[in-house]
């Protein structure tokens, strides 16, 4: 499942080719600790019962060899150029944010998201929104609503936290490129299933891509704590085939023009 | 003149070996190495209650999925001072107190070089943490910017934040001035014949922890000095519509940050190096290898400040650089983790509480080294990065590490300070209900953190519900437990009828097991005669 559920205990695949990779890597990285930690916790345990000074163990008085330093010192080296190879080949595709076909501007307020689809297939869209938390998870999240977190379901997810007003529609199988920035203080644009997150700073433009495999809505949330409701600014990305992304942009488009004034909202620089 | 000059009189009173007259005199005015480190452990002590009492808070919002007990913005108080509070004033004096406790003893010294300005030191922290509290009662509360105080955000505070950075400068000033006092009391007060490469670990660590804190904390200062101009003086030091940067905050904040994480480390380092031998009844193995992994560990310290930002967006060599770098760390820190094993190995070991906390200091600080070296990895820190797999972290070696090492030093030096044998079997109850619990605490926050959940949220989706509440009853288990570790400790220095030996443990080696327990007032006003054999686990000729 690519949203949390209950019990998950390990990091999602996601839908995309980056994400996938960073997966591998977390869990290679996860199973050479996990090698380590066996041999050395393996060799602890042992000590600390064939040692022990109530079965009779006498202390020698050895505490130097040159050649075992040398051997645990190299060792880990090897480990972690093991490592590091596909961290930074990953690293640098991660990096490469050329040839993408749109271009989603996201700037972080307090505290909700702004949308803004600068350029698709070289064209500029003008669609433009701002994204807030669902009006009932708001509710249910007020200090003594009494109402019951479970309760709160977008189609059959439990999605508590995790919906939106507008979500942001993307289109599957092409390469979508964000630029990222903030407008009053830093937030952080996360959505796990993408693979990454990338804080949104005022002054500053930040960006990354991704290319979503599979159609589906992938949700996730600011992560950069930005005051007071930094627990409620969820991110709800909804991935269309192409197709039907162009037909939602093309009729969002049509719409543009008569509530431009609304949807941009004030303070907005364009 | 010099008959009626009462500081004379003070002077030639203390070589009697008697204590000073009354409460106040002896408590607020001392400059006796014993008394100080006392009071420097009693405060903090009290300031892990304090910020214990504050994870609770956090620990019983996040019990369950919804709002019950608390507003946001107090939740984001609660973290902001549970950090501050925790760090600053129960991890960071507490090494400071067993520093003044020890150095001198450890080193054959009669006292720390600048008695005085340890006074003085230490006084200054109770005033700068009611400070630092005061805010939490200002109009707009406390600092909720998180203990990071990254602008922007933390600049939206009111009042607090002036109080909270005068309150940072003057805990800055105290640490500055205890390291000079370390530095200047190790370089020039040893024994004829404790050479630097003869020192115990724990003198060793605490040079180059107190060389860090001199390094860094102007930096600090610094750091939220600007901040201080930014918010009242109208400077744009971190104000990007003033053309300036909110990142370079984050660079200079962790260019202190990451060397004060080792800060906190370091001498926890040196404690399991005197406590692991002496329960092994074995010498240290590779006393110089664990020297130079530290001061190793401690100048890569300065090297790899921005992974704790690889999200800021740097560029593509940055962020190679410092991901290389921090992987580093994990050479030295593994030749420490297989030296401490290796010691035990061909020992005649005996789990007295202080190595039941040195063993579980080994096994659960190597867990988060390890979640460490997931963490150097950018692409996967682009996922871990601000979520509570980085909490799960940053808690197996602060409180699973630093802490659990203070405990066993405590346990470990507690008779020599008092007189008396603590009780073996509450000091194993509060271990194994302290270890049990905190890893019911913190390990489940891991998977939270894989899962999606971030860190510094008051509340959550509904799917985090059952891990955070198996966490939220390992922290209300742990902060219980606590209260047996200050009944044993009230019941060791009050009550306890076991008189202790000299040299407290049968594998103990060290000047300061030389002296008779408690240690008397006054200790080593002749410098002593070391023989063969008297030195600690530094002995390398041994």
């Amino acid at each position: 499942m690519a949203n949390p559920q209950p019990w998950d205990w390990n990091m999602p695949k996601g839908v995309s080719g980056i994400s996938q990779r960073v997966y591998d890597l977390h869990m290679l990285g996860f199973y050479v600790c996990l090698g380590i930690g066996a041999v050395v916790f393996t060799i602890m345990f042992i000590a600390m019962f064939r040692f022990r000074k109530s079965r009779g163990a006498v202390a020698e008085t050895w505490a130097h060899s040159t050649r075992l330093e040398t051997v645990w010192t190299i060792i880990p080296i090897l480990l972690l150029m093991m490592l590091a190879w596909p961290a930074t080949r990953l690293l640098i595709d991660m990096n490469d944010v050329g040839d993408a076909d749109l271009t989603v501007k996201v700037t972080g307020f307090q505290w909700r998201w702004h949308y803004d689809y600068v350029e698709y297939e070289k064209a500029n869209t003008g669609v433009a929104f701002i994204s807030s938390l669902a009006a009932e998870s708001n509710r249910v999240r007020q200090l003594g609503s009494g109402l019951d977190p479970h309760s709160v379901k977008d189609e059959d997810y439990a999605s508590y936290l995790l919906d939106v007003d507008n979500p942001l529609v993307l289109p599957v199988g092409v390469k979508i490129r964000f630029v990222i920035t903030a407008d009053d203080v830093n937030h952080a644009w996360w959505v796990p299933t993408l693979g990454w997150k990338q804080d949104a700073i005022p002054g500053i433009v930040n960006d990354a891509w991704t290319q979503i495999d599979e159609p589906g809505t992938y949700r996730g949330q600011c992560a950069e704590l930005c005051g007071r409701d930094h627990a409620f600014m969820p991110i709800v990305i909804r991935a269309l085939p192409k197709a039907e992304f162009e037909q939602w942009l093309a009729s969002r488009k049509a719409g543009a023009a008569s509530t431009a004034a609304l949807v941009t909202g004030p303070g907005h620089r364009g | 003149m010099a008959a009626v000059n009462p500081a004379i009189h003070q002077d030639t009173h203390d070589i009697h070996d008697h204590k000073p007259h009354g409460f106040l005199h002896r408590w607020l005015f001392t400059t006796n190495h014993k008394d100080i480190g006392t009071l420097y452990l009693v405060f903090s002590l009290a300031m892990f209650f304090v910020g214990g009492a504050f994870a609770m808070v956090i620990r019983a919002e996040l019990f369950q999925p919804g709002m019950q007990l608390v507003q946001p913005e107090f939740f984001n108080e609660m973290t902001s001072m549970h950090g501050l509070v925790m760090i600053f004033g129960a991890i960071m004096p507490a090494f400071v107190g067993l520093a003044n406790w020890m150095l001198p003893m450890m080193i054959g010294a009669p006292d720390m070089a600048l008695p005085r300005m340890n006074n003085w030191s230490f006084w200054i922290l109770p005033f700068a943490f009611l400070m630092l509290f005061s805010t939490m009662f200002m109009p707009g509360g406390g600092p909720q910017g998180g203990w990071t105080m990254y602008p922007p955000l933390a600049l939206q505070g009111g009042m607090n934040v002036a109080f909270s950075i005068f309150s940072i400068h003057m805990m800055g000033i105290s640490s500055i001035m205890g390291a000079i006092n370390i530095i200047a009391t190790i370089l020039n007060m040893r024994a004829p014949g404790m050479d630097l490469l003869r020192m115990p670990v724990f003198v060793w660590s605490w040079l180059i922890t107190a060389f860090l804190l001199i390094a860094v904390l102007p930096v600090l200062a610094g750091a939220v000095t600007m901040l201080l101009t930014d918010k009242y003086f109208g400077t744009s030091f971190f104000n990007a519509a003033g053309g300036g940067d909110p990142v370079m905050y984050q660079h200079i904040f962790w260019f202190f940050g990451h060397p004060e994480v080792y800060i906190m480390i370091l001498p926890a380092f040196g404690i399991v190096s005197e406590v692991i031998p002496t329960f092994s009844r074995k010498p240290l193995f590779g006393y110089q290898a664990m020297v130079y992994a530290l001061a190793c560990i401690a100048f890569l310290s300065f090297i790899v400040w921005a992974h704790h930002m690889f999200t800021v967006g740097m560029p593509l060599g940055g962020n190679l650089f410092f991901m290389y770098g921090t992987m580093l760390i994990a050479i030295p820190t593994g030749v420490k983790i297989f030296n401490w094993v290796t010691t035990m190995w061909g020992g005649s070991l005996t789990f007295e509480t202080p190595m039941l906390f040195a063993c579980a200091f080994v096994i659960l600080f190597s867990i988060g080294g390890f979640s460490g070296v997931s963490l150097a990895l950018v692409p996967a820190d682009f996922q871990y990065h601000d979520t509570f797999f980085v909490v799960a972290h940053f808690h197996y070696v602060l409180v699973t590490g630093a802490a659990f090492a203070i405990m066993a030093a405590v346990y470990y030096w507690l008779p020599k300070w008092s007189g008396h044998m603590y009780s073996e079997k509450w000091g194993k109850v509060h271990f194994w209900s302290s270890a049990i619990s905190v890893n019911l605490l913190f390990f489940p926050q891991h998977f939270l953190g894989l899962a999606g959940m971030p860190r510094r949220i008051a509340d959550y989706n509904v799917a985090f519900a059952e891990f955070n509440m198996i966490s939220s009853i390992g922290g209300f288990w742990f902060g219980l437990t606590q209260i047996i570790f200050v009944g044993v400790i009230v019941h060791c220095v009050f009550f306890s009828r076991v008189r202790a030996t000299g040299q407290v443990w049968e594998g103990s080696h060290g000047l300061e097991w030389t002296l008779p327990s408690p240690a008397p007032y006054h200790s080593f006003s002749e410098p002593p005669v070391i023989t063969a054999g008297m030195l600690a686990h530094g002995d390398v000729s041994r």
